[in-house]
């Protein structure tokens, strides 16, 4: 049975796992203890708990357990990367070097540091969201301290070449942070492996609770600190102050588990669904996908159908639980900067609709979707006066359009 | 952001899709919003003999709202005359369909559309251009 409307928005959250979720009730009932209680068996069991998961996430990205600094989530990972290693390696240099495509929590915090004196630059992308490595070579100084390179995008799925990224940091000298969060759980990442010194993630990404996230900090060549963003009881060896969140952190390490486990089998069938979905959606006319298809995460699909506007696209599919690039609703109607950075036009920006897959996605599901899309993009394309100019044979770029 | 039922019903059940000949002199089109914005309404109107507008199509690129503020106002178009539709505010249509502030804009190139339409059939037939308020778009 086809249950409506069908979820495809998973790099904006996924639903939790039922066995994540049995693995955290308990410690919201009866194991109740704050971690950080030394003296009683409430306390000994919750810490007990966190450090297994610790060990989950670890065996996850190939990491130590104690370079794991547990935080609400990704954006707060993102922050104390950022903002604790500018603080911490002020008398190094001030100057970090990122991506125009990064997620608002890596570039709002580089503004953020902008305006406390430092140096950010942001380097462009090429035509399928990628680095460049010679640019990003060049664009280091003697006062850079951090390069920050997200691993996968959350609008088109591109993977950054990790591996390349951290040989040019190191030699260089300079630390290498990476926000993980579209990657973790759906593609294998090894911090060592890919030379990572700092990792954002979240739970909520990848079939865990909302509200719980970490950040992986390297700690043995080179040795990394981050300068702690919040003040009070020197949790998570003085980095991460707060209580910690048990239940979730039990989740995330379940979650963790899971991913780990299921990575192999769970990415074979959803990137063949996506492989699907994505080969019938091509077969409309006018239609393109945005962003590197080598490069990409295997549940991530996004496609432009031109001469068709996202917003009213997805209120055509409102069956379907997609995101588009434009931004209709924005006061800015600015649509997505990173289609708009990979040198996208408006016009195409406005016309995508991004589909995330998950291991709960069906055949079913897929074969739905790729039907109600069709149907959509054809009802709109006939209402669309941008479509019959195009199908007169009108070169749309040789009109003068209304001043807006 | 949900959208208000009137919204829903003219999106899933446009009025007046299509395209009159723009070669006819009794017909005004008007051509309004530019596709970076991501919205394009093509408004276009028949007019008779005594300046009544006989019948409206539009095509429109862009998101519900604006699909609906298009196919509202030629609802509205038909019937009236040239000069009673030249009355036809964008505050109208927001109340008619509920808008949200933050789609406002599509009912402002709802009526610039209309205008821009008049404008088109109004030099076609010899009469002079009306001065159109600058879009606030």
């Amino acid at each position: 049975m086809l249950t409506l409307p069908i979820y495809l928005d998973n790099n904006a959250t996924t639903p939790l796992d039922p066995r994540v979720l049995d693995a955290m009730l308990p410690y919201m009932t009866k194991m109740f203890g704050n971690a950080a209680s030394r003296n009683h068996a409430f306390g000994w069991q919750a810490e007990e708990a966190v450090d297994y998961a610790r060990e989950q996430i670890a065996a996850l990205i190939n990491c130590s357990p104690k370079e794991i600094i547990f935080t609400s989530g990704a954006t707060e990972s993102d922050n104390l990367a950022i903002k604790g290693v500018f603080e911490m390696y002020a008398s190094k240099g001030n100057h970090v070097i990122t991506l125009t495509t990064e997620h608002k929590a890596v570039l709002d915090t580089c503004k953020h540091i902008e305006k406390l004196g430092g140096k950010v630059t942001y380097l462009p992308v090429d035509a399928e969201g990628l680095v460049d490595l010679k640019q990003l070579e060049e664009a280091i100084t003697d006062k850079t301290i951090l390069i920050s390179v997200m691993y996968a995008n959350n609008e088109i799925g591109v993977i950054q070449p990790m591996r390349e990224i951290s040989a040019i940091a190191k030699k260089h000298g300079i630390l290498f942070f990476t926000d993980g969060t579209q990657a973790v759980g759906k593609i294998p990442v090894d911090v060592e492996a890919d030379g990572i010194d700092l990792m954002a993630f979240s739970g909520h990404k990848m079939y865990g609770p909302k509200g719980v996230g970490a950040l992986y900090v390297r700690r043995k060549n080179p040795r990394v600190k981050v300068t702690a963003q919040m003040d009070g009881g020197g949790h998570e060896r003085g980095m991460r102050s707060g209580t910690l969140n048990v239940p979730g952190i039990v989740g995330l390490g379940k979650a963790a588990e899971i991913a780990k486990q299921d990575m192999e089998s769970d990415t074979k069938r959803i990137s063949a669904m996506r492989d699907r979905l994505e080969k019938e959606l091509l077969t409309i006319e006018e239609s393109y996908v945005n962003g590197s298809v080598e490069h990409r995460l295997p549940h991530v699909s996004n496609i432009s159908f031109k001469y068709v506007e996202g917003e009213g696209l997805m209120m055509g599919v409102k069956d379907l639980a997609v995101s588009s690039g434009s931004a209709c609703t924005s006061a800015s109607l600015e649509p997505s900067y990173v289609l708009k950075a990979l040198g996208l036009s408006d016009d195409l920006a406005h016309s995508s609709l991004r589909f995330g897959l998950s291991r709960f996605t069906t055949d079913e599901e897929i074969d739905f979707a790729i039907d109600h899309v069709k149907e959509a993009v054809s009802k709109l394309r006939e209402m669309s006066p941008l479509w019959e100019m195009f199908k007169e044979g009108i070169d749309l770029d040789t009109i003068e359009w209304a001043e807006h | 952001m949900a959208y208000s039922d009137k919204v829903i019903d003219h999106y899933s059940n446009p009025r007046n899709v299509g395209t009159l000949d723009k070669s006819k002199n009794n017909v005004g089109t008007g051509l309004v919003g530019a596709p970076e914005c991501g919205d394009v309404m093509r408004l276009q109107i028949e007019v008779d003999e005594n300046q009544v507008i006989t019948d409206a199509k539009f095509k429109t690129f862009g998101c519900g709202s604006a699909i609906a503020s298009s196919s509202l106002a030629t609802e509205w178009l038909k019937g009236k005359t040239v000069d009673e539709a030249l009355s036809i505010d964008n505050m109208d249509i927001v109340e008619e369909l509920a808008l949200p502030p933050v789609k406002i804009h599509c009912s402002v190139l709802a009526e610039d559309a209309i205008k821009t339409a008049i404008n088109d059939y109004r030099v076609k037939n010899g009469l002079p251009a009306l001065e159109l308020p600058k879009s606030h778009h």
